[in-house]
């Protein structure tokens, strides 16, 4: 499925209402979720997933350019979900996030990541399910300017460490039992609407396209990302790890075409 | 109402400049003058001005330190220079990018008069300078000119003397702290340092550059020997004892927030649960203390 906008497509909802309410979407904010919708699952209509999805976002942000949210899994009626999506109602840009669960994964897992948001928002998750249902759930959130924040609060720092990925395992794991894990990606995934007045130009948008998470060879999670992702992108995820451990392995390409590789060992243990 | 406002809007706009009413200002050390900013967010009501900003009088010349939120408060600042002295404004010395501190240079734009910053402000000014523009506008004074960027003429890249006649100040150009071009400024006549906002004085410190080299800069910044310290918000106090407080809590800051990524506690649970007890310690922690926890956890991820 392709979710991401036309360039064009997204200037059309750029020149859209913005959002007034926090009680209830405006009819404008509907609208807007309508084309959102249409745009990315054409033809279908999600139906409000009740008691199997919950987002989770701050009311209000500390940091327009890096606030954290999280999509977790209720009470799928023996339904399972086999893809989670992100949407900023209001970005620019507003599909942030897309996430395929893989043979390896833990899907109780959910969602977690750090995103932007540029103006006050209605955010979306949606869940697509094996049995073909779309879901849905939203939440309002105060925040704005995230996407043309001067990024790099020290430049000289991040260039040093820029490329580098970290992951961040739990200090026990048992084989058998899921492990929900972080990943960190050092790049600054410039959105292309940062302003140089020194250059009298835009810095180039350049960020992280498409992550994929692979354990013992078999995939974790098949991640699908765009300007909305913070800089340095944070990616949590869940698998289960095998007895006689194995190794994680993460491809992640940038809009520029650069591929950046990495794997880490993941000690078995008691089980 | 809308068109109203339009003519309100082209009616005020052809107003000529009008010369600003001098700002209130307190001489805290002999020669060294002080308008203290409030401790609010800049807000049409207060017309940006939420900055400690001030100068210091030689025997030759005038050094501006900060230049206010606003073109309106940097000729208020000038306006409070000519009731004391004729002599001439020959620097402009900026403390960190942030606009609450240099909205106003250009009302100080001068042939005689050099604009002195750390060697990284220019970079770190244009790339934000557009969204602070944006934002002032919303405190801006009816009639009160755009701010503009002047061009740095003194680039301060490790220290520099500036001379007033007969009164050395003694500029230095910090590491990463604050923000990356935190420059502060010592009055060797008097032992007055201006700290810019290197120190926040009971309003909650914003982090906009490291936490960890805000942490070694102050233990730097603490063997300075000077006697009185101008903070860049918050009152004037003894040196180096008012800067106990904000150092105490940055410390706090970094191990708790330590400790919890230990734990595996993500980002959005680490907010409220770090140094929450200090609530009623700060001024404007509803405002600063998600901000400052949110740039301290993502960079301490990558220790």
């Amino acid at each position: 499925m392709k979710t991401m906008l036309s360039p064009a497509a997204a200037l059309l909802l750029v020149s859209s209402l913005p959002a007034a309410a926090q009680e209830g979407p405006t009819p404008a904010d509907q609208e807007r979720w309508q084309a959102v919708v249409e745009m990315s699952f054409p033809g279908r209509t999600p139906e409000p997933a009740g008691a199997a999805l919950s987002l989770q976002a701050p009311a209000r942000a500390g940091d327009a350019a890096l606030v954290p949210v999280g999509v977790q899994l209720g009470d799928l009626g023996g339904d399972r979900v086999i893809r989670l999506h992100l949407f900023i109602d209001d970005n620019p840009v507003p599909r942030a996030y897309s996430l395929t669960f893989g043979p390896a994964a833990d899907p109780a897992g959910g969602l977690e990541t750090r995103v932007r948001v540029n103006e006050y928002t209605w955010m979306h998750a949606v869940a697509e399910t094996a049995s073909g249902r779309l879901l849905q759930t939203a939440t309002f959130i105060k925040a704005s300017g995230g996407c043309s924040a001067p990024a790099l609060k020290d430049p000289e720092a991040a260039r040093a460490r820029a490329g580098r990925m970290k992951l961040n395992l739990p200090a026990e794991i048992h084989p058998g039992r899921p492990v929900r894990a972080q990943l960190l990606i050092s790049h600054p995934n410039a959105t292309g609407m940062q302003f140089d007045q020194i250059g009298r130009t835009y810095i180039p948008a350049d960020y992280v396209r498409q992550v994929s998470i692979r354990y013992n060879g078999r995939s974790v999670a098949e991640v699908e990302t765009d300007i909305a992702l913070s800089e340095d992108p944070s990616l949590h995820f869940a698998f289960v790890p095998d007895a006689a451990g194995g190794t994680l392995e993460v491809d992640a390409h940038d809009s520029e075409g650069k591929v950046y590789r990495q794997s880490w060992p993941v000690p078995g243990g008691p089980s | 109402m809308r068109s109203g406002l339009l003519l309100l809007a082209c009616l005020l706009l052809p107003l000529p400049v009008r010369a600003a009413d001098p700002l209130p200002v307190t001489e805290v050390a002999p020669g060294v003058f002080l308008h203290q900013g409030r401790q609010e967010d800049a807000t049409a009501a207060n017309g940006g001005d939420i900055a400690n900003i001030g100068f210091i009088v030689g025997g030759a010349a005038v050094a501006v330190i900060d230049s206010g939120g606003s073109m309106v408060l940097g000729r208020g600042l000038l306006a409070a220079i000519r009731q004391r002295t004729d002599l001439p404004v020959r620097y402009v010395i900026n403390t960190h990018m942030h606009p609450d501190h240099v909205l106003g240079n250009a009302a100080f734009r001068d042939p005689g008069t050099s604009l002195v910053a750390h060697g990284r402000l220019p970079a770190a000014l244009a790339a934000r300078f557009d969204t602070y523009r944006a934002r002032q506008a919303d405190s801006r004074t009816a009639g009160d000119e755009v701010p503009a960027v002047l061009p740095v003429d003194i680039a301060v890249t490790d220290s520099r003397d500036l001379d007033l006649g007969g009164r050395v100040l003694r500029l230095t150009a910090w590491p990463t702290a604050h923000t990356n071009n935190d420059l502060t400024v010592l009055d060797t006549a008097t032992g007055t340092l201006w700290t810019g906002d290197l120190l926040f004085r009971d309003r909650h410190p914003s982090l906009d550059g490291s936490l960890l080299g805000w942490l070694r800069v102050m233990d730097d910044l603490a063997a300075v020997p000077a006697r009185t310290v101008v903070p860049g918000h918050g009152p004037p106090g003894p040196w180096p004892a008012a800067l106990e407080p904000q150092r105490t809590y940055l410390r706090t800051v970094a191990e708790e927030v330590r400790t919890l990524q230990r734990r595996g506690v993500g980002l959005a649970e680490a907010v409220p649960r770090t140094a929450a007890e200090t609530k009623t310690r700060w001024l404007l922690f509803e405002t600063y203390h998600p901000q400052l926890i949110t740039a301290a956890y993502a960079e301490l991820e990558w220790e």
